[in-house]
């Protein structure tokens, strides 16, 4: 229980789906072989910290930020420019690392002290600008970021596909730098959602929340709450800027699509609603949901649609055409919105009601 | 008697209406001051100017010898004044444990303060561990009152303790607020329960329009029939 910091998900179908949700991304590379697994479980497990980070701004302070994404593409641009330039090695992950991480809690520190203090849609119009303009910046210095075209960059050697740690006769599957790279990845998302548990169970926790329900009472008492909602800020930025990193030494690159993208930005609200605001178990399980629909939707699809064509159904092999996985993916996230208000973790822990975990007079 | 609290010509515009109007009083220390007044005549404006969620437009607000007018709410209550809200105002999503714990600030909870809230409050300890949003309208209030004495303060502002109340809980928490006074605090209390009023007031003050209307001693208004229907629109007899 230490290490979820005293708030297990208080669900056994949470748990349950918990456990074989970690279990599956833990043995990814030995159950489902093939770099497209390998590349959904990397991309679910980044997602997941980013997400959980989003999530202690809105879920947990209520805050709405248009600017998480730049603090991703942050820690990704760092560490591509440093590999970039300094070439494949542990001093260049170092200093990409020491420069990306303070860069983006800094950036973070002076959006929290100049825009929390005004109401929260403006504060949502502000990120929304300063991420704009950082996107634009990153496109203009094509000379440090390769501007449309990004920076690819080659790993230091232990990380490498190349690089063989264990042949394939021991597990029956070759550990090499890719997989190494990946297992850095599983551990470092855990980590930073472990560390965001710890956060929001911690009494600065209890203040963003009482800060989310009302921040004129929880001042009342004595709260200063534009430092708490700067530091919840920085916090937030750190993660997501740690998510960069990961994102780009797994891709070995780094580019306004992968990084910076508002389309990214739009994910992660949807990730976070998905899964349930306030919870952080539900990052996890919004990011799972979402980046498996994203990549495997489309091949069940055409699956379904040829299977109905060969049974004769009239209609459902066009309306379950591949080329309109879109469309699915859209009414899937209406049907989620509708049946799981609170997310899917909201539902699980406290059924269709509100929160009541104590008596109702 | 030394005033802990004063005001002095506090003027107070919320968008473009001017809700205080030059208001000048005085709370004694050690004593519960009640302000009166119809509604919307400015008495919970005056308790959110003083705690510093309405900024004073002008005038001067001193506690204890400090001017606080221009200081933020968070430092105004680290300087030792509690405020409760009218409304039942619980942070829902947190636990009653929470919510005590959140108030006790810098450190952890001082038992013999808990014990002592429980025995007004028995059903603080009976649902500790379940959400604030759960309990119901009285056990809100209660738990919004432990939260302002579970530190010591220097002065508690109170707006409408007892409203929508059941007679039964309205008892408990003047029984509770009698023993806070007879402790020594220091309460500026907004009540429209006269029999409440009756029970707790040193002295008086009568808002409307923004500006105080009447000041004397609470056992002197509660005499003055005449006087109620002239300052209050009705007799405090007939609104208990």
């Amino acid at each position: 229980m230490m290490i979820l910091s005293g708030d297990p998900p208080k669900s056994r179908v949470l748990t349950l789906v918990l456990v074989l949700i970690i279990l599956a991304l833990a043995a990814t590379p030995f159950l489902f072989p093939g770099a497209k697994a390998l590349n959904v479980a990397a991309k679910i497990c980044v997602f997941a910290a980013l997400v959980a980070s989003y999530d202690l701004l809105l879920g947990y302070t209520g805050t709405v930020s248009f600017a998480h994404t730049m603090f991703y593409g942050i820690g990704s641009y760092a560490i591509a420019i440093a590999l970039y330039g300094m070439g494949p090695n542990w001093a260049a992950v170092a200093t990409g690392i020491v420069t990306g991480l303070p860069l983006a809690a800094l950036l973070a520190l002076a959006i929290g002290l100049f825009s929390l203090r005004v109401a929260a849609i403006f504060f949502a119009m502000i990120t929304l600008a300063v991420a704009s303009a950082f996107q634009v910046l990153a496109s203009q210095l094509s000379w440090l970021t390769g501007g449309e075209d990004g920076r690819s960059f080659r790993l230091p050697e232990l990380l490498r596909p190349g690089t063989v740690l264990i042949p394939k006769d021991m597990f029956g599957v070759e550990i090499n730098g890719r997989i190494l790279t990946y297992y850095l990845v599983f551990a470092g998302s855990a980590l930073m959602i472990l560390a965001l548990l710890r956060v929001v169970n911690s009494p600065f926790g209890r203040v963003l929340q009482a800060i989310r329900e009302n921040r004129f009472r929880a001042e009342a008492l004595g709260f200063r709450t534009v430092f708490h909602l700067t530091y919840a800020n920085c916090i937030a930025a750190l993660v997501a800027a740690s998510a960069g990193i990961l994102n780009a030494l797994w891709l070995r690159y780094a580019g306004p699509d992968t990084s910076l993208s508002f389309s990214i930005m739009l994910d992660i609200l949807l990730m976070v609603v998905i899964g349930g605001m306030g919870t952080i178990y539900g990052a996890v399980i919004g990011a799972t949901i979402f980046i498996v629909a994203q990549n495997y939707l489309q091949s069940l699809m055409g699956v379904a649609s040829k299977a109905a064509d060969e049974a004769g159904l009239p209609l459902l092999p066009g309306l379950l055409h591949p080329d309109r996985w879109l469309l699915w993916l859209g009414l899937l996230f209406i049907a989620s919105v509708y049946f799981f208000p609170t997310g899917v973790v909201g539902r699980l822990r406290y059924g269709g009601g509100k929160k009541t975990a104590g008596p109702s007079h | 008697m030394t005033d802990l609290l004063t005001l002095s010509g506090v003027h107070t515009h919320i968008g473009r209406y001017h809700i205080l109007q030059g208001i000048d009083l005085a709370v004694p220390e050690g004593q519960v001051t009640m302000l009166l007044g119809r509604n919307g005549a400015g008495k919970t404006t005056t308790l959110r100017t003083i705690i510093g969620l309405w900024q004073a437009s002008k005038g001067e607000i001193s506690l204890g010898g400090t001017r606080i007018e221009s200081l933020a709410t968070p430092d105004i209550a680290r300087l030792g004044v509690g405020y409760v809200p009218e409304s039942m105002a619980v942070f829902s999503d947190l636990t009653v444990k929470e919510n005590l714990v959140l108030a006790a600030r810098d450190g952890p909870l001082d038992d013999t303060q808990l014990d002592w809230i429980f025995g007004f409050f028995p059903a603080l300890r009976r649902f500790w561990l379940s959400r604030a949003g759960s309990l119901s309208g009285g056990q809100k209030q209660m738990l919004s009152i432990a939260r302002a004495i579970i530190e010591p303060r220097k002065l508690l502002l109170i707006d409408e303790p007892t409203k929508g109340l059941a007679p039964a809980i309205v008892m408990a928490l003047i029984e509770c607020l009698k023993e806070i006074k007879r402790k020594g605090a220091t309460i500026l209390l907004v009540e429209q329960n006269f029999f409440a009023a009756r029970e707790l007031g040193d002295s008086v003050l009568v808002m409307d329009n923004g500006t105080i209307v009447h000041r004397g001693e609470m056992a002197a208004l509660a005499a003055d029939v005449p006087l109620q229907e002239r300052l209050l629109g009705l007799s405090l007899e007939t609104h208990q």
